[in-house]
């Protein structure tokens, strides 16, 4: 399965979602996506990663990247995600604590740092 | 003790072949689906990071790929071609993955981070991992246990 990738305003927010497989193959997609939202001035965004079904440590390190260019802008990036095979990824490199995880778009939404 | 060998380019979009052709092989050879999840992400990892050492260091080999089935476990062996011996990264951690991402302006330290960031996941997912070489280059070996067919048939 390939990556799928949408984008909506939410108030403030941008959210992007993301479906399919994150790898060393389609990482590179969502990098641009991305990229693209912080160079347009979208700095809070939202990666709602409910239809992932597949994560590697490429995708781990777009989403860092990610991270460092909102955070270079005073902006957040926020995920969303429940299934427990993408959490432990998260959860064995230790990104937890790097990456607020809510459990729904309206909660990521409505969270402040 | 059967084996399935696969041979692919240093390319990113075979690394999901790998992927469905490894978990194929253990379910078949009767590792337990609940870590149907992990075999595939290991191997996913470790291809990953073949291809990442093959692009970077210029090696025209293919990566290679062997899933044995042994008697009680399902090993399954990741090898570059790239000579360099590789050191342990037992102790990979994220914080360094991600220090070498927040470093990272252009150049190789996304590359880096990637790597070590993938070597951090395997880690942490496989209990039984080797990560040396052989005469070809790199290799990465890992196992996980094969259920007993006995215990089927009880």
């Amino acid at each position: 399965m390939d990556l799928s990738l949408s984008t909506r305003s939410v108030g403030d927010r941008t959210v992007v979602e993301v479906g399919g497989e994150i790898d060393v193959y389609t990482a590179p997609k969502l990098r641009e996506q991305l990229v693209e939202l912080v160079n347009e001035g979208h700095y809070h965004l939202i990666v709602d990663m409910e239809g992932v079904d597949f994560l590697d440590s490429t995708g781990l390190g777009v989403l860092v990247g990610g991270l460092k260019r909102v955070r270079a802008h005073e902006g957040s990036l926020r995920l969303v995600c429940n299934q427990e095979r993408i959490l432990k990824i998260f959860r064995i490199t230790g990104l937890t604590k790097v990456f607020p995880i809510h459990g729904s778009v309206d909660e990521a939404v409505a969270a402040n740092d | 003790m059967a084996t399935v060998e696969l041979r692919f380019s240093a390319l990113p979009a075979h690394v999901r072949t790998a992927r469905l052709v490894a978990a194929a092989v253990a379910r078949q050879a009767g590792v337990d689906e609940s870590v149907l999840d992990e075999v595939r992400l290991a191997v996913g990892e470790a291809c990953s990071r073949a291809v990442g050492l093959h692009v970077r260091s210029g090696v025209s080999h293919p990566v290679r790929v062997k899933l044995t089935q042994q008697e009680k476990r399902f090993l399954i062996e990741v090898g570059d071609g790239v000579p360099t011996p590789v050191t342990s990264h037992a102790d990979s951690s994220a914080a360094e993955a991600l220090s070498l991402a927040a470093g990272a302006n252009g150049g190789r330290g996304g590359e880096q981070a990637d790597d070590t960031m993938g070597l951090a996941v395997i880690s942490g997912l496989v209990d039984d991992l080797v990560i040396g070489h052989d005469d070809d280059g790199g290799l990465i070996r890992m196992s996980w246990p094969i259920a007993d067919p006995a215990d089927d048939e009880l």
